[in-house]
């Protein structure tokens, strides 16, 4: 588990807005609305939703806890089908072999490829299990601050948008511009006299 | 706001002009806990990697990665010189006696390699919620330095005298390789 392991990558977000209700109810509750199916899907390359911090495997939000003191900790399971390309080759090798065995013609034509590759990988996709991913999330609520434990930039896309269908709030990345925005409590004088500045020429 | 993307490409240089200044102040041993205004005794050290670039005269870029516990900075120094900037540092930060030992990235602020303070690792039951409440605080009160430590430098950036104060003194250090 990422956040209890010795060490640690982080990309950070400012959560714009609240809730309007109380937020221990609304996280849970969006959590489980979208949490991963606890059925693998046969048919998606990419499937992603919301685990327990302590459970990533059984999303079951009503066995185990999401509020840890003042935070909300829960994972995003990201679960992946990737087929290697060589097992791609093999069959269609196989296929391509039995194609010709039946036409009795000694070769195929472009498209008739592109058809049989289409075919193994629709068929391999549906045979191959996806791989997860656990991704850890530390939600300070009133400070407004998110931890995503990851720095994978595939990762953080699927987060923002996954985060922003569940608890229509939007997660804004944390570097430096979005930090004067957001973080800094400079005037708006300030901020433009911040946000006219060129990088720095340090040789004579 | 502007544009998300747009502003991350246009405002990356403050991170790594920022960072470029963390080392000058570590070097001239700046006291940090006085520039964060904080009760806690902040020092900052070098930790064991810098990344610097520098444009060339076309389009292309030099990069310069010294890696290495016992690394000279040499070769980051002389790159400073030749108008290098700082993109990623890794640093060795001690607050009071809690260590922590990061990389950050200018560009972006993320942090890879995050090691904070150490704590009992046994897994058992109520100690759980004991232990990652303690990770938590770790992680959220290192940021809190890094953040509060660029707000700092970017007050600093566009106060009156920073032009013959704050960049000379930079120019000045970078002069002395």
């Amino acid at each position: 588990m990422g956040l209890i392991s010795s060490t640690h990558s982080i990309s950070r977000y400012y959560i714009d807005g609240k809730f309007e209700g109380s937020a221990a109810e609304e996280v849970r509750n969006n959590l489980i609305a979208y949490s991963i199916p606890k059925l693998e899907s046969e048919y998606d390359e990419i499937s992603a939703g919301w685990t327990p911090f302590e459970s990533p495997y059984n999303p079951d939000f009503d066995k185990f806890s999401i509020q840890f003191g003042t935070y909300f900790l829960f994972s995003l399971r990201v679960d992946k089908k990737s087929i290697p390309i060589r097992l791609i080759q093999k069959y269609m090798a196989i296929e391509i072999e039995k194609k010709i065995e039946k036409s009795g013609r000694n070769f195929i034509s472009k498209n008739e490829k592109t058809e049989i590759k289409e075919m193994v990988i629709d068929l391999l996709m549906h045979k191959i299990p996806a791989v997860p991913s656990i991704y850890e999330i530390l939600w300070n609520y009133e400070e407004q601050n998110l931890y995503l434990f990851t720095t994978q930039k595939a990762a953080n896309e699927l987060f923002e948008t996954l985060f922003f269908k569940s608890f229509k709030l939007k997660a804004v990345r944390l570097f430096p511009y979005t930090l004067v925005e957001t973080k800094s409590g400079f005037s708006n004088s300030h901020k433009d006299r911040i946000l006219s500045l060129t990088p720095l020429k340090y040789t004579r | 706001m502007l544009d998300i993307a747009a502003a991350y490409n246009k405002y990356k240089f403050l991170g790594n002009d920022f960072l470029t200044w963390i080392w000058f102040s570590i070097e001239t041993q700046k006291d940090f806990s006085a520039l964060l205004a904080s009760k806690d005794v902040i020092i900052f050290e070098i930790g064991n990697s810098i990344v610097l670039e520098n444009k060339l005269g076309d389009k292309s870029k030099e990069k310069i990665t010294i890696k290495g516990d016992e690394a000279g900075l040499e070769e980051g120094t002389t790159a400073l010189k030749k108008g290098a900037w700082v993109t990623q540092i890794n640093l060795n930060c001690k607050i009071n006696e809690d260590e922590y030992k990061f990389t950050i990235k200018g560009e972006s602020f993320n942090i890879t390699g995050l090691k904070t303070p150490k704590t009992d690792l046994s897994k058992n039951g109520d100690e759980i919620e004991g232990l990652i409440i303690e990770k938590a605080f770790s992680c959220f009160r290192i940021f809190e330095v890094i953040d509060t430590l660029f707000l700092k430098y970017l007050e600093q950036r566009v106060s009156d005298d920073w032009n013959h104060k704050g960049l000379q003194d930079i120019k000045n250090w970078i002069g002395s390789f």
